[in-house]
C-alpha cells in the first residue's frame, strides 16, 4: 500500500470524520504544517508595511496553515474540498472564511481582488482522475486558469507541492505558465530526503525584475546536483553556454570514470573489509584498442 | 461567511457571464467581534463592490451603510467603523447563495457556503 494519500481515495472521501481529526490532533503534523506555511508566508513576499492583506487558501482542511496567516494578521479566505476537515477548523474557530468547494472545478471569485495565495500540500491532488468526468488537464487548466483572474498584478501564489514525480511536477508547472504565471520551483534543503521541500512560487503578471524565484534554503553553493539544474530550467533561466555547445563536445564530458575514480572507489571497499587487488601501474589503465 | 468572502464570491457555473453579485437568503445572522484595523479598510475600499456589499448587508438587516460613496469618506471614523461591522462582523450562518443568472442554490450550512458544482455545472 502506498504511503500517498492522494493514491488511496478521493480528498473528499480519504479526509472523513476519522481522518481529519487523526490529522489535526498529531502535533507532528501541526508542526510541519505550521512551519510549511510559515515558509510558504514568507515566500509570499508581502509588502512589509504591516497592513492586513486578503489572502487566499486553497486546500485550507482544518485551517491548520490558516492560522499562521491571521498570526500574521491577515484576512484569509479557506477552500477545501473535504466536509469533515472543514468541521474541524469550525470546531477551532479559525478566524477565515471557508468555502466548501473542489479547485479543480476553478475558483469562483472575482477578478483582481486577492492580494496573495497560498496552498500547502494540496495542488497535487489535482493530478488525480477520481471520477470519471474528471480530467486532470482540464481541472488544473481551470484552477490556474481562475487562480490567475482573482490575482491582483504582481500578487504572488505560493504551493508547496509533493509531486509524485518529475513528470508531475512538470505537469503542475506547464499549466501554471501556460495561465499566464511567471516564477518556478523553489526547493528547500534538496540534498535531504526527508527535509526537502518543493515550493511553486508564481507571480502574476508579465516576467519583471520582481518575478526572480527567491533562493532555497539549505542548497550549497556549489554543488551541482540534479535537483539545481533541473530547478534553473523551470526557472526559466536557460545557460547560454549550454545550450550553444555543439552535440560533439556535448559528449565527450559523458566519459567513463577515470583513475581517481577507481582508486577512491577501491579504498573504499578496503575500508570495508572487502578483497581488493593491489594499485598497479595498471589499474584503471586503457586497453589497447585491438585487443 | 464574511459579506468580505460574499463581495468576492461570484458563480462559477459554466456559461455563466455574471455570476456576482450572488443574492442571499438569510435564514440566521450571528455577529462577532473582530478587531478594528483602519489599514486593511483602506486597502480593501478599492476592491469592494460597494453596491453589492450594501445590498447584502440591508439584506442581512443591516442598513447603515451609505449608498453612495467617495474615497473622501475613509477620513471619517464613523464611516469605516460602519463599514468594518458590515464587511468583517457580521456573519450568515445559515441560508443560501443565489446565482443571478441560473437561480441555482448554493447552500450556507453552519456559516460555510458549498460552492461544489455539479458534473453538468463544469
Amino acid at each position: 500500500m502506498s504511503s500517498r494519500p492522494e493514491l488511496q481515495a478521493p480528498p473528499e472521501i480519504f479526509y472523513d470524520d476519522v481522518e481529519a481529526r487523526k490529522y489535526t490532533s498529531s502535533s507532528r503534523i501541526i508542526e510541519i504544517q505550521a512551519q510549511l506555511s510559515g515558509r510558504a508566508l514568507e515566500l509570499l513576499a508581502l509588502p512589509d508595511d504591516g497592513v492586513p492583506r486578503l489572502l487566499l487558501d486553497i486546500g485550507c482542511g482544518s485551517g491548520l496553515s490558516g492560522e499562521t496567516l491571521s498570526e500574521s494578521g491577515h484576512q484569509w479566505i479557506g477552500l477545501d474540498i473535504s466536509h469533515s476537515m472543514l468541521d474541524v477548523a469550525l470546531e477551532r474557530e479559525v478566524e477565515g472564511d471557508l468555502l466548501l468547494g473542489d479547485m479543480g472545478q476553478g475558483l469562483g471569485i472575482r477578478p483582481g481582488v486577492i492580494d496573495g495565495a497560498i496552498s500547502i500540500s494540496a495542488v497535487q491532488w489535482l493530478c488525480n482522475a477520481d471520477k470519471s468526468s474528471h480530467e486532470p488537464r482540464l481541472r488544473l487548466k481551470a484552477f490556474f486558469g481562475s487562480l490567475y483572474r482573482c490575482l491582483a498584478r504582481g500578487a504572488r501564489a505560493v504551493f508547496q507541492v509533493y509531486p509524485e514525480n518529475l513528470a508531475q511536477r512538470e505537469l503542475i508547472l506547464g499549466f501554471a505558465m501556460r495561465a499566464g504565471f511567471a516564477g518556478g520551483v523553489v526547493i528547500d534543503f534538496p540534498h535531504s530526503t526527508k527535509r526537502r521541500k518543493e515550493y511553486l512560487v508564481l507571480t502574476c503578471g508579465p516576467p519583471s525584475v520582481n518575478t526572480a524565484v527567491p533562493k532555497g534554503k539549505g542548497e550549497d553553493g556549489e554543488s551541482c546536483s540534479d535537483d539545481e539544474s533541473s530547478e534553473d530550467e523551470e526557472n526559466r533561466m536557460v545557460c547560454i553556454s549550454d545550450r550553444r555547445r555543439p552535440r560533439k563536445l556535448q559528449k565527450i564530458t559523458k566519459k567513463g570514470k577515470g583513475r581517481e575514480w577507481i582508486l577512491k572507489k577501491k579504498e573504499q571497499m578496503r575500508r570495508k573489509g572487502n578483497v581488493v587487488p593491489p594499485d598497479t601501474k595498471y589499474t584503471a589503465r586503457k586497453r589497447k584498442s585491438r585487443f | 461567511m464574511r459579506l468580505l468572502t460574499h463581495n468576492m464570491l461570484s458563480s462559477n457555473i459554466k456559461g455563466v457571464t455574471s455570476g456576482f453579485p450572488l443574492r442571499l437568503e438569510v435564514e440566521k445572522v450571528v455577529e462577532k467581534q473582530v478587531d478594528f484595523n483602519a489599514d486593511f479598510l483602506n486597502n480593501m475600499f478599492v476592491k469592494i463592490e460597494w453596491k453589492a456589499l450594501v445590498d447584502a448587508s440591508r439584506a442581512m438587516g443591516y442598513a447603515d451603510l451609505p449608498d453612495q460613496t467617495e474615497p473622501s469618506m475613509l477620513d471619517s471614523d464613523e464611516f469605516l467603523k460602519k463599514f468594518h461591522h458590515a464587511l468583517l462582523e457580521l456573519h450568515l450562518e445559515e441560508g443560501a447563495l443565489i446565482c443571478p443568472e441560473t437561480g441555482r442554490r448554493f447552500p450556507v450550512n453552519k456559516g460555510i457556503p458549498n460552492m461544489l458544482l455539479h458534473e453538468d455545472e463544469v
